[in-house]
């Protein structure tokens, strides 16, 4: 096999180069047309075998993978955390040198802590595909919102996308941050400051303090999940108050000097950062989001299985 | 007898430098300065050619963790003094978050023991300030200090209470021994897992702010105004604190501040790729800190050198960032480290290094030691200012092997160190 074009992992979007990320998007293009026929499944990555070990809750995501790897005809396995040796200790370098006794390919990773993926990929032979590493990276994610977006404008380049929420503890914000940049976008933030990394300017993001301003500068708005226990932990006063606040609101949005683009990594939470008028909405494209993170997943896991993007339009036949 | 011949004679608390001997004879110094010529023999003459080298009072340690007892798989007493002494400390004191916690006059004597019987680096222990470490109730200095303790500290936490902290600063005047404090506040810190900037920001990984510690020591500070106690600040990171220890002792407040070797040599870029042997409490800062650090060491607002050696099992480092213990090893690179990035440079002079290294933290801590006056104990250090040396972890005489330093070329390294008129230690040529 060889060297896959895009390194042995894909860990992050922040070390990958605008070539490279534009690489996994047109591959992913061909890739789509084949979760569109009756039988949606090619036989690319047959005989592989892939481990998805989510040590962390996630529906989306790991559904997206699985589609992804069973499309490719890879056989796969599932391990969450709550049945897996690491409820009774076990540390993730022993968890790690298991999986490499069972002579697998490819382990696709969510974890908790922030480096989780990196830590695997160091360790392992087998190819490591962070599925959301604490508050780090979540780079398919950010794949696919960038897809979303080509899709919609043909280029990244020049338009204004901005982060909108609880960019602190969001691991999609720092791929959609470093994927947009690259691909010649320009990137605001937008929520309250207690949300947001105190050097984030420094990441070349333009700060809001007011959804009116992210809304009167935007193209396209991605919204992040506002998350309870943020506001137990006193970040925010009220998810009422948010809402009223930094919450995406029809409105709001009629302000806009344009079409906005609606993004939303999911899960929503309707009511408090984003209204179901705009989830709902014309502008929104929440739910291209979900049938293009098949697709970059399955782009990705051919790419990394030493795949190239020549083949995989070959491979649609 | 030991002469040591024809080195650097270097004692800035006599204000002493120059080419000459030293003689040290039944466990004290007889003789340091000019050279001696012939010397009369009686009994065993162990004499070491010392050219090219510094002859100084020994290192004095006064912040370690030797994890005796608890966790003799990391580091022993025995362990700790033998890597001490190869670091060319004559001297360490002991932190008291050990398991249990020392916090009473019997887990005082049984450190004392255990050195005794180890024969390397004197070991001083520290005794905890609260009860078990918990903040609330507080140790008995005392008998304690009684037992052979030579500061209080809950290090490892910081003291929360404000009410605890000026309770102790003010108990402790009755000793005329120095409370020792991790400034964190704990409610900023929580959770933080190094540097709060932009590394940690690119990371993804929950930072620190300098705040944490500043608003700790300014806290201290004002405390050691109030009660005329004498607070010592461990370990401290922040351009922020040296100018609030500064503030301190220009209104005559008794604060002394320590600096570890870490803190002015590495900035947050060390943890790049999770790095968990660069995470240490408080975490490795910005450049601007490094570089306020480094001068504060130079003009003495940073009293001196501290190594906050904490050994850890490797395999405690192997893990995720967030979840590995903070802490590296220090007591074997701290002279290198030092040689290399403060006296190199040309920011401090040898005679700087060896009053932030052994006068100073020996008066500070009311130790024997940190000078080569005659009559004191004979606790001298001889290094090699010039050797260049590679670091490598498995050759370590500590059992840790967690050091941000691995791999790493440093300038400086003890050459001899002796104990009481005993070399503990000699480097192979």
């Amino acid at each position: 096999m060889s060297a896959a074009p895009i390194g042995k992992d894909l860990l992050g979007l922040e070390h990958l180069s605008a070539d490279q990320i534009r690489l996994i998007l047109d591959t992913a293009e061909p890739f789509k047309e084949i979760s569109l026929r009756a039988i949606k499944k090619v036989p690319t990555l047959r005989g592989m075998t892939i481990v998805n070990l989510f040590f962390e809750a996630s529906t989306r995501t790991r559904i997206s993978f699985e589609f992804a790897e069973k499309r490719l005809s890879a056989d796969t396995v599932n391990v969450a955390s709550s049945g897996s040796s690491v409820s009774k200790g076990e540390t993730l370098v022993d968890t790690a040198r298991n999986l490499e006794a069972m002579k697998i390919d490819m382990v696709v990773m969510r974890h908790g802590a922030s480096g989780a993926a990196k830590f695997l990929a160091d360790r392992i032979r087998s190819n490591v595909i962070n599925a959301g590493d604490g508050t780090h990276e979540h780079p398919t994610q950010g794949l696919l919102d960038i897809l979303t977006l080509r899709d919609r404008w043909g280029s990244l380049e020049g338009r204004r996308v901005c982060i909108c929420g609880d960019v602190l503890h969001s691991r999609v914000a720092r791929s959609n941050i470093w994927g947009l940049r690259k691909l010649g976008a320009e990137v605001a933030v937008c929520g309250p400051r207690s949300l947001l990394p105190n050097a984030i300017d420094e990441l070349g993001v333009t700060v809001f303090g007011r959804i009116e301003e992210a809304i009167e500068w935007a193209e396209a708005l991605n919204i992040l999940r506002l998350q309870l226990e943020r506001m137990q932990a006193g970040y925010i006063p009220s998810l009422r108050e948010y809402n009223r606040v930094f919450g995406v609101t029809r409105e709001r949005l009629e302000r806009s000097p344009r079409d906005l683009v609606i993004m939303h990594p999911g899960p929503m939470n309707r009511g408090v950062e984003i209204d179901s008028d705009v989830a709902d909405g014309p502008h929104s494209v929440i739910l291209d989001q979900v049938t293009n993170g098949v697709a970059v997943r399955m782009a990705v896991l051919y790419l990394l299985a030493g795949g190239r993007p020549e083949v995989a339009e070959a491979a649609k036949g | 007898m030991v002469l040591l011949r024809g080195g650097r004679v270097l004692d800035p608390s006599t204000n002493l430098d120059q080419v000459g001997d030293v003689l040290l004879r039944e466990g004290r110094i007889e003789h340091a300065g000019a050279s001696l010529g012939e010397v009369r023999r009686d009994g065993d003459l162990i004499e070491i050619d010392c050219t090219g080298r510094v002859v100084s009072p020994g290192f004095v340690d006064v912040h370690c963790h030797l994890r005796e007892p608890g966790r003799e798989d990391v580091e022993t007493i025995a362990t700790g003094a033998r890597a001490a002494a190869a670091g060319g400390f004559t001297a360490v004191c002991a932190m008291p978050n050990t398991d249990p916690v020392t916090d009473n006059q019997a887990a005082v004597g049984f450190i004392i023991r255990q050195a005794q019987r180890a024969d390397a680096a004197r070991v001083y222990p520290i005794g905890a300030i609260s009860l078990g470490q918990k903040g609330e109730a507080l140790a008995e200095f005392g008998e304690m200090i009684g037992a052979g303790a030579v500061a209080v500290s809950d290090d490892g936490k910081p003291v929360a209470s404000a009410q605890l902290m000026r309770s102790a600063l003010e108990y402790a005047r009755a000793f005329n021994i120095p409370v020792a404090d991790h400034c964190e506040e704990p409610t900023l810190a929580h959770g933080g897992a190094m540097n709060e900037g932009l590394v940690s920001a690119r990371l993804g990984l929950k930072g620190i702010p300098a705040e944490a510690e500043e608003i700790m020591a300014i806290r201290d500070i004002l405390l050691a105004r109030r009660t005329g106690g004498h607070v010592h600040l461990c370990h401290m990171s922040t351009k922020g604190s040296v100018e609030l220890i500064r503030w301190g002792k220009d209104r005559g407040i008794r604060v002394t501040a320590e600096v570890c070797p870490h803190h002015i040599s590495l900035t947050e870029d060390a943890v790049e790729g999770y790095n968990t042997n660069a995470k240490m409490n408080p975490p490795l800062r910005t450049a601007e800190d490094v570089a306020a650090l480094q001068e504060a060491v130079k003009d003495g607002t940073i009293d001196l050198v501290a190594t906050d050696h904490a050994p850890h099992h490797y395999d405690e480092k192997e893990r995720e960032f967030a979840d590995a213990p903070n802490g590296i090893v220090g007591l074997e690179t701290a002279l290198a480290v030092l040689v290399t990035h403060l006296v190199e440079p040309g920011i401090i002079g040898y005679g700087t290094l060896v009053d932030r290294m052994s006068c100073t933290p020996a008066r500070t801590f009311n130790l024997p030691g940190g000078t080569l006056r005659k009559g004191s104990v004979a606790d001298v250090t001889v290094f090699d200012p010039l050797r260049r040396w590679t670091v490598e972890p498995s050759a370590f005489l500590t059992k840790g092997r967690n050091s941000p330093y691995a791999g790493m070329q440093l300038t400086g390294r003890a050459a001899c160190t002796i104990v009481g008129g005993r070399i503990v230690y000699r480097q192979s040529e």
